[in-house]
């Protein structure tokens, strides 16, 4: 998962945040790090790119970027392989 | 002499027409633009409907009298303005300060973009910059040259509701005595940048969209452009006929809320909208039609909705999106819309929200559905939202 | 045109060497440093608390930096209400920058954080965000900054909206040449005020250019 945190910060400009900084169970969208509508599709191009996971519709991205933990479930589950 | 500015003519191109008359037809029978790409090349042919002007480069060109390796967007500009120019048919035009106020958010990138990726590969600035100024700013330029206006000449670039800025922007130059005449509006070509662009957001509707609906999926994009001919009282009084529609109100606020999305309660659209009914003095309840921005996406269509729930309380006048017909047309948008807004008032129509099905279950009210002729409309709301925040209302009224 | 009685409260530059307030010098770009770095030190020398300013791209960078300059020492929310605050802007690559930007990442996979800034305007929506603004606001797209054309238009918000104090000026940024000029116009005269003529914008504009070259 802090592979993952790492990526998400790259891929999200998240320059004043470090891995250790995001834990593992909190909220990424509003009321926890703050994310939005626009960061949620980035992070749908990060699975693609680094994973090349397709999530069919921004909806589904809505459960699976609940935190980091899902969002590692999630490649778990669809890529074979864990993402640690 | 009063501070009235009357609209004198009206020109447009969309997905659904070449000209005024094709339009209305359109509109009349219930023919939306819609279908599969014919003109632009893209990967997602098959899977996105988009609203194309059923014309090629050539055909543009010869019915613009430009030359067709022009960009898109400025014949489509041409054609409509040139269309607005001649039904205005003001006499004594070349004696009177005229301005050409005209908007678009693609600008010539349908030509640039198969230039980026050379240029990417082997930068030549100078060389770039001098292609991109050419096709970019130029389209306004080489449009008030074909309609010899030198006066005042100005782009805008607001997102979707830069055309509407436009407009006003125009209406201001003649209240202000500084101009007699202007021709505002504006103009967009379908490019794979805005398709792919819009694509990334994901909310494209992979079927014909539907505004307003419960189930609406998203928006489809079209082309298009559109531009009204607004004159101040004094030339007005010259004119055969006195025109029978004015510009009465507009407004323009930032929603402050986000780079793409609105506002949940739609604050930008309400201050818009507010605002326009202010500087006109007309009550809520005197609007006989609103011309939403209704573009069929989740975010836009519950805010610009929560927004009129709350403006209208009680007395919601017949609503519709014309997107259903002519896609989202950008920059183009609020002069397509300003040009059926004029005609409604002109001719006492009242068009259809196109494939609507089940209510929203957040709103009071649900768009009109049929055609309407000989309607008593006196004053018209039309509704331009864009990224940034940057949100406009413009109020027609019948003089 | 009558005159409006409008006054030149502040204005601020950021242009290719530094950043300036009122004509002063406020930050000196450290030689030799990127365009990107020269942002992130200038966002950091003015301890803006704005995690958001990573994301945006050069010029709603520039033109939110300028905007953090020019309202360092004010805050307009203690005067107007925020529709009475408006922002007018122009320059002349409209936002050529992001589109390249942009159409380089189409090549893998298109990035919707840079898409949304391929829009001129989105700098507004920035430092509206930024500031709580929800006044009038405009893009105007021209080959070079127009000083009547700017007066013309803020005068005449002044005189025909609710607008009570404008953000206006020229925010222009296309690879590594950059430079934005902003000024802040109210109706209201105070301490250290300018009138707000075309002359007046004029010689600012010098003065914000030429303290970076001299």
């Amino acid at each position: 998962m802090a592979d993952l945190k790492k990526q998400i910060i790259a891929q999200l400009n998240l320059k004043d945040l470090k891995p250790e900084d995001i834990g593992d169970d909190q909220p990424l969208f509003v009321e926890g790090l703050g994310l939005d509508s626009i960061d949620a599709l980035e992070l749908i191009v990060l699975l693609q790119q680094e994973y090349k996971i397709k999530l069919a519709n921004a909806e589904e991205g809505q459960s699976v970027f609940r935190s980091v933990r899902t969002m590692a479930q999630y490649i778990t589950d669809h890529q074979g392989k864990a993402a640690e | 002499m009063s501070n009235r500015v009357y609209i004198t003519g009206v020109g447009i191109i969309s997905a659904i027409g070449n000209n005024v008359s094709e339009n209305l037809s359109a509109l009349e029978t219930g023919r939306a633009g819609m279908g599969e790409m014919n003109y632009l090349q893209s990967i997602h042919r098959e899977k996105i409907p988009v609203a194309e002007v059923k014309l090629d480069n050539e055909m543009l060109a010869v019915a613009s009298g430009l030359p067709a390796h022009f960009t898109r967007t400025a014949l489509l500009s041409a054609i409509a303005a040139q269309e607005a120019f001649s039904n205005a048919s003001i006499p004594g035009f070349t004696k009177l300060r005229s301005g050409f106020i005209s908007a678009n958010t693609v600008g010539g990138m349908d030509k640039t973009e198969n230039f980026f990726s050379d240029f990417l590969s082997k930068p030549a600035k100078g060389k770039l910059r001098n292609v991109v100024h050419h096709e970019c700013g130029a389209a306004t330029e080489i449009v008030a040259s074909l309609l010899g206006i030198k006066h005042h000449i100005a782009t805008i670039s607001t997102a979707c509701s830069s055309s509407a800025n436009a407009i006003f922007y125009g209406a201001r130059l003649i209240n202000q005595g500084m101009l007699d005449v202007v021709i505002a509006g504006g103009t967009d070509a379908l490019t794979k940048f805005t398709l792919n662009g819009f694509n990334t957001l994901m909310i494209l509707d992979n079927r014909y969209c539907q505004p307003f609906d419960e189930n609406r999926r998203g928006l489809n994009l079209g082309e298009g452009a559109g531009y009204i001919v607004m004159v101040s009282e004094k030339v007005a009084q010259t004119l055969p006929s006195i025109p029978v529609c004015t510009l009465s109100g507009y407004c323009n606020a930032n929603d402050a809320y986000h780079q793409t999305a609105s506002s949940p309660d739609g604050t930008g659209s309400y201050l818009a909208m507010k605002g326009a009914l202010e500087k006109s003095g007309i009550r809520a309840e005197e609007i006989d039609y609103i011309n939403l921005h209704g573009t069929g996406t989740q975010n836009n269509d519950i805010a610009e909705g929560t927004a009129i729930k709350l403006l209208f309380e009680g007395h919601y006048p017949p609503m519709s999106s014309t997107k259903s017909f002519t896609g989202h047309t950008l920059g183009a948008s609020g002069g397509v819309e300003a040009v059926y807004s004029v005609l409604s008032i002109q001719h006492g129509l009242i068009y259809p929200n196109l494939r609507f099905e089940t209510q929203m279950k957040e709103l009071p009210f649900t768009p009109v559905t049929t055609f309407k002729k000989n309607e008593a409309v006196q004053n018209v709301l039309s509704n331009s939202f864009g990224f940034g925040g940057n949100c406009s209302s413009l109020l027609f009224s019948k003089v | 045109m009558k005159d409006l009685q409008a006054y030149i409260t502040a204005y601020s530059s950021i242009t290719k060497h530094s950043a300036g307030k009122n004509g002063n010098l406020v930050f000196r770009r450290t030689e030799n440093s990127s365009t990107g770095d020269f942002f992130i030190s200038l966002y950091k020398y003015l301890s803006s608390d704005y995690p958001k300013f990573y994301k945006m791209d050069n010029l709603s960078k520039l033109g939110f930096l300028a905007a953090e300059l020019l309202l360092s020492d004010r805050k307009l929310s203690e005067n107007y209400s925020p529709e009475e605050t408006g922002i007018v802007f122009s320059n002349a690559n409209a936002s050529l920058d992001a589109d390249m930007h942009y159409m380089a990442s189409v090549k893998n996979i298109p990035s919707p954080a840079l898409f949304v800034y391929t829009l001129p305007n989105i700098v507004i929506g920035e430092i509206s965000i930024r500031h709580g603004f929800k006044g009038e606001n405009a893009f105007f797209v021209s080959e070079k900054f127009e000083e009547a054309f700017i007066h013309f238009y803020v005068s005449d918000l002044f005189k025909r909206s609710a607008i009570k104090s404008c953000i206006c000026g020229w925010v222009e940024c296309f690879q590594d040449n950059f430079e934005a000029v902003l000024w802040l116009v109210e109706k209201q005269l105070r301490q250290g005020s300018l009138p707000f003529t075309i002359d007046q914008i004029h010689k600012s504009y010098l003065l914000s250019n030429g303290e970076i070259n001299g």
